[in-house]
């Protein structure tokens, strides 16, 4: 994956597209907004990276720039500003997803993974299907091996989540801020009960394991023939 | 020194003060009713001097008609020769009537006065004119209202009265004119400084105290009078202003200290952690660890930090724009979704009583954010002290257009001399601070339900705490938004 990081501060704009590189995508890096917006039009980019300070040329000017361009390349944004009011400005201009600094590497991997899959067109496909787990969002319906399995409308949308995103990290915060809606910080493990309810449900024995826990990042859904 | 005669320092000091006071409301609204004041009296004083004038006018005319009514009387009796006789015998009386009557050929029959007209022109009524007595010198011009008559046969009669009595009215009324106007100019001007000088007083006050509050003596406060009057109101308004300010800053100075506290003591066990790691982390298993670690201690005080700032934004109201009608129903089951399972977990019954339509300007994430915090002090300190168990009960409901959201747990609560005190930052009940937290909790929730106009409320759910947040019902019902949302496309079509 192709990915542009428009971050001013050198040590952490290197840091973060070292860690990229390693996480095996190609991370471009740009030090100011104005040099920034013309990489993003130049380039083809699956995600966008932009710090929201920025010199020249801040980081939502040139998301909105981007936009009056019918550039629809996903953003995601990284703030010192963590507030309420802020995100909201944030996404509406034109940003995909909101980071606050400073942040887990692991939370930032797990969100521009998400971002590019959301570019996908079949992502919002109607059925999933991760090993013989098959989900139903029409019908409403989870079966494993063919055997139905009953679900919490939340505990439905959870799974849903986590299917849209097979093989791939996904953390609490997102899940919280995907399946709940909220954007703050439970101070306790409500996320893991959840998790840990739904993987009772889905899991079987002698059949393979789906719902990985992914150590210090959060959770992956993952097929075990690939 | 210039040549010339400068104006003194103290002269240019007075003209000074005059130029202020000359600029200030006060003096200008003085000024102008002063002047309309001035205006009226000239009107009226002018209006009683022409009334006068035309009374004495009547007067005169009136005297003047009742002696040649009495004059005809003596000629009809008499004919010519009394007339003649009468006049000659009044003429002499002291009095001021003049009489003069002359032949055809304009040569005087009898008479007091001379009259300096052509007098055999004039034609008979009404007229003004000069005339002088006879004792007197040629230069002395008297004025006098006569009437004059053709008598049949063809003699001209003119009769008289002096109007020096009348001019003198005249001079003293216009001479009592001027000196009221002058008065009136006087005792306004005086009372135009007196209140310039006493409202400039006022407000120099206030600038003083001003200066001297901007100049850092935050304790200053406005003079009040007790009064009541405008400027009073201003003080105490501005005074209020300047409590809320003081309590603020003092807020603030007391944050700051506590951010300083209780950010320094995890700062100083992540060095520790680190300088220890550093020091006897000897397989690459411990530095794994000691890492680990610090990372953690760094996660806590970045949740310190955003739940201060958090705090500061929403006492300092900025986020109020950010209030919008929410059905706050929907709000309290999804956090009771959220934390059912955690709760059960914990070997807690878990019970929610939620009512319906419950609309309230709010923000979402900051209700979101304080019953999340209410249900997280319900786990950690909700748990019976007699060996687990217990229940955790969420009540939501309206009455009296206020919405109660009930956090009540079955612990063992909070003392009622400590309640005031959890919800002050980093106030945590447990010294040896056992269980983690932040101490911010309950203070987040107070002030978010500050925001929202409502408040935190902790009380006794005998045994335990019952954490309610109220606030103010959305005056909007539920079913007047439906009403509009009807309307709408109606327009449209």
């Amino acid at each position: 994956m192709k990915i542009l990081v428009v971050e001013d501060d050198p040590e952490a704009g290197r840091y973060l597209a070292r860690a990229l590189n390693e996480a095996g995508h190609v991370a471009d890096l740009a030090a100011d907004g104005e040099v920034g917006l013309e990489m993003a039009m130049a380039g083809s980019y699956d995600v966008l990276v932009v710090d929201r300070m920025l010199p020249k040329r801040d980081g939502l000017s040139l998301i909105m720039a981007l936009r009056a361009e019918k550039r629809t390349t996903p953003v995601l944004i990284l703030s010192a500003l963590g507030q309420v009011d802020d995100r909201v400005l944030g996404l509406r201009a034109g940003g995909d997803d909101y980071l606050t600094k400073p942040y887990a590497f692991t939370e930032c991997l797990a969100r521009v993974e998400a971002l590019a899959r959301r570019q996908n067109p079949q992502s919002a496909q109607l059925t999933y299907k991760v090993g013989d787990l098959e989900l139903d969002r029409l019908a409403h319906r989870v079966s494993r091996a063919g055997e139905d399995i009953p679900l919490q409308p939340r505990e439905f949308r959870l799974l849903e989540y986590l299917m849209r995103h097979a093989g791939q990290v996904v953390t609490r915060t997102m899940l919280l801020e995907n399946v709940w809606d909220y954007h703050f910080d439970p101070q306790t493990n409500v996320i893991d009960v959840h998790v840990s309810r739904l993987r009772s449900k889905i899991e079987r024995k002698g059949h393979a394991t789906l719902l990985h826990t992914i150590r210090g990042a959060g959770y992956m859904i993952r097929d075990p023939g690939r | 020194m210039a040549p010339g005669s400068p104006p003194s320092t103290q002269e240019r000091g007075w003209l000074a003060g005059l130029g202020r006071m000359a600029r200030t409301t006060a003096f200008k609204l003085s000024a102008f009713y002063l002047l309309i004041f001035a205006l009226f009296s000239g009107i009226i004083l002018g209006y009683i001097a022409w009334n006068t004038r035309r009374l004495l006018d009547a007067q005169i005319t009136e005297t003047i008609e009742t002696e040649i009514n009495a004059l005809a009387e003596q000629y009809r009796q008499g004919g010519l020769r009394r007339l003649v006789a009468v006049i000659e015998r009044r003429g002499r009386q002291s009095g001021s009537f003049l009489y003069l009557l002359i032949d055809s050929r304009g040569d005087a029959m009898t008479g007091n006065a001379i009259l300096r007209v052509p007098v055999q022109s004039v034609s008979p009524g009404w007229s003004e004119m000069r005339y002088n007595w006879p004792d007197e010198a040629d230069d002395i011009a008297r004025r006098a209202k006569v009437r004059t008559f053709i008598l049949p046969s063809g003699l001209r009669l003119f009769v008289g009265r002096d109007l020096e009595e009348q001019d003198r009215l005249q001079i003293t009324i216009r001479r009592a004119r001027g000196i009221s106007l002058l008065l009136v100019l006087l005792m306004g001007g005086f009372g135009a400084w007196f209140v310039t000088k006493r409202v400039l007083k006022r407000v120099e006050g206030v600038a003083t105290t001003s200066a001297a509050i901007m100049a850092g003596n935050l304790s200053e406060r406005l003079p009040v009078t007790n009064t009541n009057d405008e400027f009073d109101r201003l003080a105490l308004h501005l005074n209020a202003m300047l409590d809320r300010i003081g309590e603020l800053m003092t807020g603030l100075r007391d944050l700051s200290d506590n951010v300083a506290h209780d950010l320094r003591t995890p700062l100083t066990r992540l060095r520790n952690g680190a300088e220890d790691a550093l020091r006897k982390a000897e397989t690459l298993e411990d530095a794994r660890a000691a890492l680990e670690r610090a990372i953690e201690e760094s996660d806590n005080l970045l949740r310190i930090f955003d739940a201060l700032q958090m705090i500061a934004r929403a006492e300092s109201g900025n986020l109020a724009t950010s209030l919008k009608p929410q059905k706050l129903e929907e709000i309290v089951s999804s956090l009771a979704e959220l934390y059912e399972p955690l709760a059960e977990e914990a070997g807690l019954t878990f019970e929610t009583r939620i009512g319906t339509d419950l609309l309230a300007n709010a923000n979402r994430e900051l209700i979101g954010q304080a019953l999340s915090n209410l249900f997280d002090n319900a786990l950690k300190y909700g748990v019976k002290p007699e060996g687990g168990g217990g229940s955790l009960i969420v009540t939501a409901e309206k009455s009296g257009g206020q919405i109660r959201i009930a956090v009540a747990d079955r612990g063992e609560g909070i003392p009622e001399d400590k309640r005031a005190a959890v919800v002050e930052r980093f106030v945590r009940l447990d010294a040896s601070r056992a269980k983690p937290g932040l101490g911010l909790g309950l203070s987040l929730v107070a002030a978010v339900a500050r925001l929202h106009g409502g408040e935190l409320r902790l009380e006794d759910n005998a045994p335990g705490l019952r954490a309610v947040l109220v606030l103010p019902e959305a005056v909007g019902s539920a079913g007047r938004s439906l009403a509009q949302g009807l309307a709408l496309p109606e327009k449209e079509a």
